[in-house]
Order: C-alpha cells, then sequence, then structure tokens
C-alpha cells in the first residue's frame, strides 16, 4: 500500500487564509497521494469549506501555498479546474434534464471529443445498470440513483482528483455501499478521493482522515490508528473528543 | 399506558405505497426513533400520527385519543418539529418563541423551565432574525418552539440531518433530559448510527417496519458473523469473495473488508480456507460485533 500512494497529488504547506482579523485556515500541511480516500472532517466553522474552495481553485490563500494535480493554487487555478471534479449532496444533476442530456452537458462543459464521451456514457449507463432508463428525467428516478450518477458523472472527465460533499446523507445502506463501491473503482484507475462530510461513518470508509478544529489540522491519520490513539470504538468518538475540547 | 398505538396503517400517493401495514406502540415516556432512508415513509408516518395527514386505513391512538376524529384534543398536546426549518425567518429568535407561546395560549415565562437548558443557548442572540442563525441554532430554536406549550408528547423529523456531529451529540443529550422530564419522544433519521441513542427503534424501508426493538436486541439478532478481513490486495479480494458468496457478502470499509454470509457461524473457518484454496495474502480475519447498518442491510436482503 505505500508504495501505491507515494506520489503527492495535492500538497499542502503553509496554508493560511484569513479574513480581516479572522484566520479561517490557520497554517495547513498535509498531503494526499494519487488514488487515496482522504477524508476532511470539521465541525461547523471549523474552516474546512474555506481550504476546499483554496483547493479547487476558487479562492487565493492570504499565505503559504498548495499544489493540486500539479498546478500552483495562486497562478494556475483554471489548470486546477480541468483537473478536477465535484460532487455535492445539495447539487449535483439538473432535475428538468435527462440522464443522458445531464452526462452530455458535463462532457461538453470539459470539451470531452464526442466519440469519447459516447464510448463513457455507454460504459457508464452499462456500469450503473441505467442504459434503459437513459431517457428518464433525473426529478424521476430515486435518490440513490441520482447519487450514484452524479459521481460517475463528476468523474466522467476523468479527473485527477474528485471532491465529494456529503456523498450519501440519507440513502438507504445497500445504495451508500454500491456508490462507495463506485469510489473504490474510480481510485482503482488512478483517480483521487477527497470526501467532506459531518457523518463519522463514512469517514470509516476513508483510507487517512483529518479533522479540522478551529481552522487547524488537531489530528491526521487512518482510521483505525485515530480511534486506537483516542481510545475510541468509532470515529464519531474521536471527533467528539477534538472538536468539543475547546 | 400507551402514549401511542398505531394499527395497521396503510398510505398510498397516487400508485406509490409510501405506508404498508405499519404497526406500532410506544409507551408513555420512551424514546422511540423511526430509522431508514429517504422515502421510507418516515414523514408520512409522523404527519398521519400528529393529525395533518390521514391514512387509507388502519388506527391511530395518541395519548388514547383518536387521530381522526379527536384531533382537535390532540393537536395543543403535542409537539412537533419538521424536517424542513419552518420558523419565521423574519421574526427574530425572541419573536419566534413569543408567537408560538401565543398561538397555544401561554407564555414564555410559563414553560420556562422546560425550555431553559435549550434557550438559554441562543437567548444571547434572541433579537437576532431566525433566517440568520446557524443551522445547529435553529434547530435549538425549532426545539424551544416545539416545546413552549409543554406538549405531552414531542415528535421530531429528522432533527439532526445537516447537522454537524457535535451539534448532533448536544442535540441528543437535549433529548434524553426532556425525557427525564417525562415527555414522550418519537425522533425520525436516516443515521443509522443515532439508534444506539433511542430506548427502542423501528426500522423503516420502503414503507414498511422491518424489526421493531431495542437497538442492542437487533444487534443480537443479527444471525452470522461479521468479519473483517485485513489485505493488500482489498480490491482483488473483495471481488473474488463476491463471485464466491453472492453480491452482497463482501464490502470494503476503508483497510479492510467487511464480510458475511447467510451460511450460519463458522464462517471465519470457511474464509481460511478459501483464502488458502486461492492464494491469497491475507494479514488478518477477525470477527466483530455487527452495527445497526449492518442488521439493517441484511433485513433489505432477507427477502430477495
Amino acid at each position: 500500500m505505500v508504495d501505491k500512494y507515494q506520489n503527492s497529488i495535492i500538497k499542502v504547506r503553509g496554508l493560511t487564509k484569513r479574513f480581516g482579523k479572522f484566520t479561517a485556515v490557520d497554517n495547513l500541511n498535509f498531503d494526499v497521494s494519487q488514488s487515496e480516500i482522504f477524508g476532511f472532517l470539521g465541525a461547523n466553522g471549523a474552516g474546512k469549506t474555506t481550504a476546499i474552495k483554496i483547493l479547487c481553485g476558487l479562492s487565493s490563500p492570504s499565505e503559504g501555498n498548495a499544489e493540486v494535480a500539479g498546478f500552483d493554487v495562486y497562478k494556475q487555478t483554471e489548470n486546477i479546474k480541468k483537473n478536477i471534479g465535484y460532487m455535492s449532496q445539495s447539487f449535483s444533476l439538473y432535475e428538468d434534464m435527462t440522464i443522458v442530456e445531464n452526462i452530455r452537458f458535463y462532457g461538453g462543459i470539459y470539451g470531452m471529443p464526442l466519440t469519447l464521451l459516447k464510448e463513457r456514457t455507454n460504459h457508464m449507463l452499462n456500469r450503473l445498470k441505467m442504459t434503459e432508463y437513459a431517457n428518464k428525467l433525473i426529478k424521476e428516478i430515486p435518490l440513490g440513483w441520482k447519487q450514484k450518477l452524479a459521481f460517475s458523472v463528476a468523474t466522467l472527465h476523468r479527473p485527477k482528483i474528485v471532491f465529494l460533499d456529503e456523498p450519501t446523507g440519507g440513502v438507504d445502506p445497500i445504495t451508500r455501499r454500491q456508490f462507495w463501491d463506485l469510489i473504490y473503482e474510480a481510485i482503482d484507475i488512478g483517480i483521487t478521493v477527497f470526501v467532506t462530510t459531518h457523518y463519522m461513518d463514512e469517514a470509516e470508509y476513508c483510507h487517512r482522515v483529518s479533522i479540522m478544529v478551529d481552522g487547524k489540522i488537531a489530528a491526521l491519520d487512518t482510521p483505525d490508528n485515530l480511534k486506537q490513539q483516542y481510545n475510541a470504538k468509532s470515529m464519531n468518538e474521536v471527533f467528539l473528543q477534538l472538536a468539543r475540547k475547546k | 399506558m400507551k402514549a401511542l398505538e398505531v394499527s395497521h396503517i396503510y398510505k398510498t400517493y397516487n400508485d406509490i405505497t409510501a405506508l404498508k401495514d405499519v404497526s406500532f406502540n410506544v409507551a408513555e415516556g420512551e424514546l422511540f426513533g423511526l430509522i431508514g432512508p429517504d422515502g421510507a415513509g418516515k414523514t408520512s408516518l409522523i404527519r398521519i400520527i400528529i393529525t395533518l395527514l390521514l391514512a387509507d386505513s388502519g388506527e391511530i391512538h395518541l395519548l388514547g385519543k383518536d387521530v381522526v376524529k379527536e384531533y382537535k384534543y390532540l393537536r395543543s398536546r403535542i409537539g412537533y418539529m419538521p424536517g424542513r426549518f419552518s420558523l419565521y425567518s423574519d421574526l427574530t429568535v425572541l419573536e419566534n418563541l413569543n408567537f408560538f407561546a401565543t398561538v397555544f395560549g401561554t407564555s414564555i415565562e410559563a414553560n420556562y423551565n422546560l425550555i431553559k437548558n435549550i434557550y438559554s443557548q441562543i437567548e444571547m442572540f434572541k433579537d437576532r432574525k431566525a433566517g440568520d442563525l446557524s443551522g445547529g441554532m435553529k434547530q435549538k430554536l425549532g426545539l424551544s418552539c416545539a416545546l413552549i406549550h409543554k406538549p405531552e408528547v414531542l415528535f421530531l423529523d429528522e432533527p439532526t440531518t445537516g447537522v454537524d456531529a457535535v451539534s448532533r451529540k448536544e442535540f441528543w443529550e437535549m433529548l434524553q433530559e426532556l425525557k427525564q422530564k417525562g415527555i414522550t419522544i418519537i425522533v425520525s433519521t436516516p443515521y443509522m448510527d443515532e439508534a444506539e441513542m433511542c430506548d427502542r427503534v423501528a426500522l423503516l424501508q420502503k414503507g414498511e417496519i422491518m424489526s421493531i426493538d431495542t437497538p442492542q436486541n437487533i444487534i443480537n439478532e443479527f444471525s452470522e458473523e461479521l468479519i473483517e478481513i485485513k489485505t493488500p490486495d482489498l480490491y482483488e479480494v473483495k471481488e473474488k469473495l463476491r463471485l464466491e458468496f453472492g453480491k452482497n457478502s463482501a464490502f470494503m470499509f476503508g483497510q479492510s473488508i467487511h464480510f458475511s454470509t447467510s451460511s450460519k457461524s463458522k464462517s471465519k473457518e470457511l474464509l481460511n480456507e478459501f483464502f488458502e484454496e486461492n492464494n491469497f495474502n491475507i494479514e488478518s480475519v477477525n470477527i466483530i460485533e455487527p452495527n445497526i447498518e449492518d442488521c439493517f442491510i441484511k433485513l433489505m436482503t432477507k427477502d430477495s
């Protein structure tokens, strides 16, 4: 496993972001390796969103450095955007468009050649067992399907990194595990997965997890090691010990 | 006495069955959980119980009264916090609370004791508009408003959805306190790990109750062994296990695989043999305790 994660796809050094006198992100340092599932946790207001915006090329840091997929977060934000995918629970697909229209739309945005887009669309629909529903509107399909589809669309252009925001909230546990199957397939072809969530049981699926408290990373390790270190049965207990310490 | 008796409730919307033959009881002073994913029927069920929606058939007695015939009696005796934030965003915290107290013919002072521990956490923002509160604070205000008329039974529809883990923990602690004060609480959640905070839970899937019991009993009834496998070749081993034992037999969990089959016990021996035959590189094979989610999955796949 060690070998597999040697290449850093995200490098963060001393990353800091201030809003006036308030330091939202305070000297973050971490690496994410290729094909890693990296959990990025923190309570509301801990600074997660601010940090992610920087990593997605949507906001500039006040201090420090970061490279995402080999691109600099100050100067190469457009390159970053082309090389990442993003999926959140609150927004993912257009409800009034069909499955296949959504796929075509996203493929178009990322400038995928038509033949490649067609090939990947067929492959994706086949994999998701949705081929015969390709012309259904998004609003007509179950939530679990939407989430699986949204993830597949977010990785359609084979980004180097895909950012997931609370990806499996509210779905039934079987659908959720099927969703994680898709994630594990994605890392198998070299995609790196960066997950933020409030739900600590999602953290158990990650290879490594960082926990932000008041703008700083308070802990970073594998779920097993964290549970051991904090003498906790679950990631939820680890999280509460750290986040409630204030 | 039973605070709530639900018998044989059916509900359909056009051709979609939302609830199918749902029956259960809740004792006075109990903290009862309705656990199920989106679309399981949790909200429909709660809305039928609290007199906001009519069932197609079946009967419900709440506090000993029929919910259809005696809805007027009941409405002043129950508290309800819907899943969506449904207070007045343009009113301040204090104005919202005053409004709900007045609607129920009471005052904040009369029942302040009941909400004190919750409301005191947001009282410093009492002049802020409700729409400008953070998620955790909205939730505390919502709970205060649902309690201000001192209800005998409190209904909470997905109170913890979208709230961070710290606020969630605090919220469940508040519910425990309310329970100590003798209030019967019925709470729904899609988050399986919250089951353990309840006295008893009903596991709901596609409009049907799959199981009702204490969380520990549900876990005890998990009829097979759950096994954690550690290996450097996670993906490959998982695929092979599925081929051999079925598609729901093995799932990836970070750095390990969770495995279970319907063949009772001895699965560890079975696995070790299988690994030996296939020459897999396995670091460890351990029996672990299932959680509610594992039980939920088992119940979902029982009939298929």
